[in-house]
């Protein structure tokens, strides 16, 4: 049994880790530590995110009255195609695995680093050459208007900077592919001895599946957007349909990518969501191996609904009832996985701190964003609901509702053992809420002006919807009230925060084994193979003030097992 | 399970590392291990990539099929096989390279290497006379396509602008290897002759591939006699030219006629339809012909990328050859390397045949 000293040398906040070890920007700008890479990433999608979060702003502040009240009708295209394309390809795609899973994943495997630390470094710079060229698209003075999907013909006949954007969108594709390519390799060969597949946190299966989606889809866009840039400079003739293209394969190929894609976004948030229910239960996760499954399921089912973002783009009627049928069914793992969290909740010991705040608004936001799709997966109902703001919101409570709340939520949990340092929980509480009452209050109203027949993309409206553009503008500044909030909470922590301990929450999983913050190496001591949901091993410590290994507690301290070790 | 004693504290000491193993790995296999499925799964990016185009290959034929069928004339098979046995004997001696480096035996590992870059550099140079080519023949993208029938002269003036970059390579490393060498860098100076040894592969395809368009084109000297063997296509072709042309094309019709029973098949099926597509021809067909040579540079000119990348790795690899860095317990890069190069073996032998051969 391990002694005072040695848990002291385990568990308490050591004065050398890995945010200090070297000092001065070469030691970050050429770390090949993944836990830096990570941070480097949350700085650089965060910034995405406020940048694009602005666009969005000044679009609905455009919106607010209806004839517009702000932008030219070109600027309008500019602001929401970039706001969109900043958001997708810069943001919420990069946002859960790149930023939380490669902070994360390598702990929670017990490992030292991902498989390929250069090529996660290269992820990041790629990352950033990226993004750098959507915003040359910007700095251009040309901008970008043909909404983020790029559609043919149009895309090859604006003169706005379309060849800088697709470049910037290949370029980013690859530094996804990279990161799916490193999670998969690391987690299929770096698990902790005794690490078996069903000891994987459900984090880590869902980082597993969205890799699947990024390596198997992400090359498709690639030369999706290779073909487009040979079309605008050479006009080669296969979406041009001037020179006997067809626009419409363009379409297919984009969302063969784009649709698989729509699940890189939200699989992971899926992942974050079952720790948090879990951990802020204190309950074994109910249906373990439904909702790892659900997770392979949705991966591999959403390659086969594609065909319906193009209903009404003249596709055969046969392969659009197919495409139709195919879509309810990714219902299936959506609904096991939210009937499994509601179950753990069940008689769980719930804290209501702001992870799990988020992780609730979660639970709503997705079930409607989700039921929604349904809607839209209907052949008739779609036929009306095509392109309108029914669209806009259904997306945005998935992607808003859905991952940002989950990537929030995730950050809050985990922040304690990125920086070692405690957040305020009554104004994160106070994010969670305004970003929650003010997401509802932007899109709800959409639902209705979209079920209307308010079509989206449109620079000014029919006055009749005005009232809901209005609520959906003071909501959507609520909202950015509220992830300002957020963040400001949060980095006021990582410098100010109480210092905390090693495992404040009572988790299981290993990432929680190691100090806080942890040492350059991530464990100091092999961490001790335990069941990912089993919270009853872990003991509170009263020297440590924190939860620590039952294996490695002073005996006679340790009180019994409420529940049995072994299912 | 685990207890924790001070034996558990891991000691994170760099120092007795294998410098060829990374620290976060716990053995050599583990480290293999990763390498490998990495290197599987870019593979299966690397399938995906190319698959968008092989879709826009399937449906474009499905949608043109007269014009693919005759299209693909334009190519010559005589080139293409020749590329295809070039790429499989580079895989051949990738593949002994690979067996070497197991073996620890750089010297041999190196050798192969070489060989297989040479043999990618032949491929390139065969592929620059093919299209420098097609170029002269005014053969481009869809929208750019301008077919003219003439048989230019001498050396073609793309092919020299293509062979531009591989010029300044040569000299620049014949240079700087005699430099390396005049230095004492002896493992420069080797590694420097071998890259233009490399370049050297290209120009060698280049000639290679000249004089078997010669050869090929001696009997009846016409290099391009197998577009004549598509009559479609030449109508299709002549629609804008005044009638003159066309019969001048009917002409070498015969004259092909007589060296290539292939060319005879063709011939008779023109006699059948011959007239109704010379009716049909108002429609501007030339420009669908166009579309297969866009699906051809595309699909052929990313494999190129994909070649050079592959000289690039292999450069890599014969430099740590070089360094003696291989050994039984450690040479992953070089396995690596080679499944690369395999599937972009792989990816011509799909090529070849979808492009050249098909009718």
């Amino acid at each position: 049994m391990a002694s005072a000293e040695i848990r002291n040398k385990i568990f308490d906040t050591p004065s050398v880790n890995y945010l200090n070890h070297q000092k001065g920007w070469k030691s970050w700008a050429f770390t090949l530590d993944h836990k830096r890479i990570g941070i480097m990433y949350l700085i650089g999608v965060t910034a995405a995110l406020l940048l694009a979060g602005v666009f969005a702003l000044v679009l609905r502040s455009h919106l607010f009255s209806y004839q517009g009240a702000m932008l030219s009708d070109e600027m309008y295209n500019q602001m929401f195609t970039l706001h969109g394309a900043i958001m997708v390809f810069s943001f919420i795609i990069p946002s859960v695995p790149a930023a939380l899973g490669n902070i994360v994943l390598p702990m929670m495997l017990g490992a030292k680093d991902v498989a390929f630390p250069r090529m996660n470094l290269a992820s990041f710079y790629l990352w950033i050459i990226g993004t750098g060229c959507l915003f040359a698209a910007i700095l251009s003075g040309r901008g970008l208007d043909t909404g983020w999907t790029f559609y043919t013909p149009y895309s090859i006949d604006t003169s706005s900077a379309v060849i800088f954007a697709t470049f910037g969108a290949f370029v980013l594709g690859f530094s996804s592919i990279f990161t799916g390519l490193n999670f998969l390799v690391t987690i299929n060969t770096m698990r902790a001895p005794g690490q078996t597949w069903f000891k994987l946190p459900l984090f880590l299966w869902s980082l597993y599946a969205t890799s699947i989606i990024q390596v198997l889809a992400t090359p498709v866009l690639g030369i999706t957007l290779l073909l487009l840039i040979a079309e605008r400079t050479m006009h080669i003739g296969i979406f041009d349909p001037t020179y006997g293209g067809d626009p419409v394969l363009f379409q297919h190929f984009f969302w063969f990518y784009s649709h698989p894609a729509v699940y890189i976004m939200i699989l992971p948030a899926m992942g974050i969501i079952s720790e948090l229910i879990s951990v802020y239960s204190q309950k074994r996760i109910f249906g373990y191996s439904f909702i790892a499954f659900s997770s392979v399921a949705i991966a591999l089912l959403g390659f086969l609904v594609w065909g319906h973002h193009m209903f009404t783009s003249g596709q055969s009627p046969v392969v659009t009832l197919i495409f139709s049928a195919i879509t309810f069914t990714v219902a299936i793992p959506s609904a096991v996985k939210v009937f499994n969290w509601l179950a753990t909740l069940y008689k769980g010991s719930i804290l209501l701190n702001t992870p799990m705040c988020y992780a609730l608004s979660f639970i709503f936001l997705f079930g409607i964003g989700g039921l929604t799709g349904l809607f839209l997966g209907t052949l008739s109902v779609d036929i009306h609901l095509h392109d309108t703001y029914f669209v806009v919101a259904h997306f945005h409570f998935v992607m808003v509702g859905g991952t940002l709340t989950a990537f929030l939520g995730g950050l809050f949990h985990w922040w304690p053992k990125i920086f070692g340092r405690m957040y305020n929980d009554l104004m994160g509480r106070v994010g969670c809420f305004l970003v929650f009452a003010g997401f509802n209050l932007t899109f709800f109203p959409q639902f209705v002006m979209g079920s209307r027949g308010m079509p989206r993309r449109y620079a000014s409206y029919d006055p009749e919807f005005q009232i809901f553009h209005q609520w959906s503008t003071v909501g959507a500044f609520v909202l950015g009230i509220g992830i300002v909030v957020s963040f400001v909470v949060l980095a006021y922590a990582a410098f100010r925060g109480p210092r905390c301990g090693s495992n404040p929450f009572r988790a299981a999983s290993l990432e929680w084994q190691t100090s806080s913050p942890p040492d350059f190496h991530n464990f100091i001591h092999k961490p001790i193979m335990t069941d990912p949901y089993d919270f009853d091993s872990q003991v509170y410590d009263e020297t440590l003030d924190t939860y620590i290994p039952r294996e490695l507690a002073d005996p006679a301290k340790v009180p019994p097992r409420k529940t049995p070790a072994h299912h | 399970m685990a207890v924790a004693d001070p034996d558990n504290i891991l000691e994170h000491d760099d120092h007795h590392h294998d410098p060829f193993i990374a620290h976060h790995f716990e053995s050599a296999e583990q480290q293999f291990d990763s390498g490998k499925l990495g290197i599987w799964i870019f593979l299966v990016t690397e399938v995906l990539f190319f698959s968008g185009l092989f879709v826009a290959y399937t449906l474009y034929r499905i949608h043109h099929p007269e014009i693919f069928q005759q299209a693909h004339h334009f190519l010559d098979k005589n080139l293409g096989a020749m590329n295809t046995i070039v790429l499989l004997f580079s895989s051949l001696t990738m593949a002994l390279g690979v067996h070497a480096a197991q073996n620890g035996d750089n010297k041999k590992c190196g050798i192969y290497t070489l060989i297989t870059m040479v043999c990618a550099a032949m491929f390139l140079g065969v592929k620059a006379v093919e299209y420098s080519h097609k170029w002269d023949l005014g053969i481009f993208v869809r929208s750019t396509f301008d077919y003219a029938e003439h048989h230019p002269e001498g050396i073609s003036p793309y092919l020299i602008k293509l062979s531009v970059i591989p010029a300044l390579l040569l000299v620049g490393f014949i240079g700087a290897s005699v430099f390396s060498k005049m230095t004492e860098k002896d493992l420069l100076a080797k590694f420097f002759g071998g890259m233009a040894v490399t370049v050297g592969g290209y120009f060698l395809g280049a000639l290679v591939g000249l004089g078997f368009m010669a050869l090929t084109a001696g009997g009846d000297a016409h290099a391009s006699h197998e577009v004549a063997a598509s009559p479609l296509v030449l109508q299709a072709m002549s629609i804008d030219e005044d009638e003159k042309h066309d019969e001048h094309s009917h002409e070498e019709g015969d004259h092909d006629h007589a060296g290539d029973d292939h060319a005879h098949d063709d011939h008779s099926h023109d006699g059948d339809h011959g007239h109704a597509a010379h009716g049909a021809a108002k429609e501007p067909m030339h420009r669908d012909v166009g579309t297969f040579f866009s699906i051809y540079y595309c699909m052929t000119g990313l494999h190129a990328i994909h070649i050079i990348a592959g000289i690039i790795a292999l450069a890599w690899v014969f430099w740590r050859c070089l360094a003696l860095h291989w050994r039984p317990d450690y040479f992953g890069p070089v396995d690596y390397v080679g499944l690369y190069w395999h599937l972009v073996d792989l990816i011509w032998i799909y090529l070849f045949p979808l492009l050249y051969l098909i009718d």
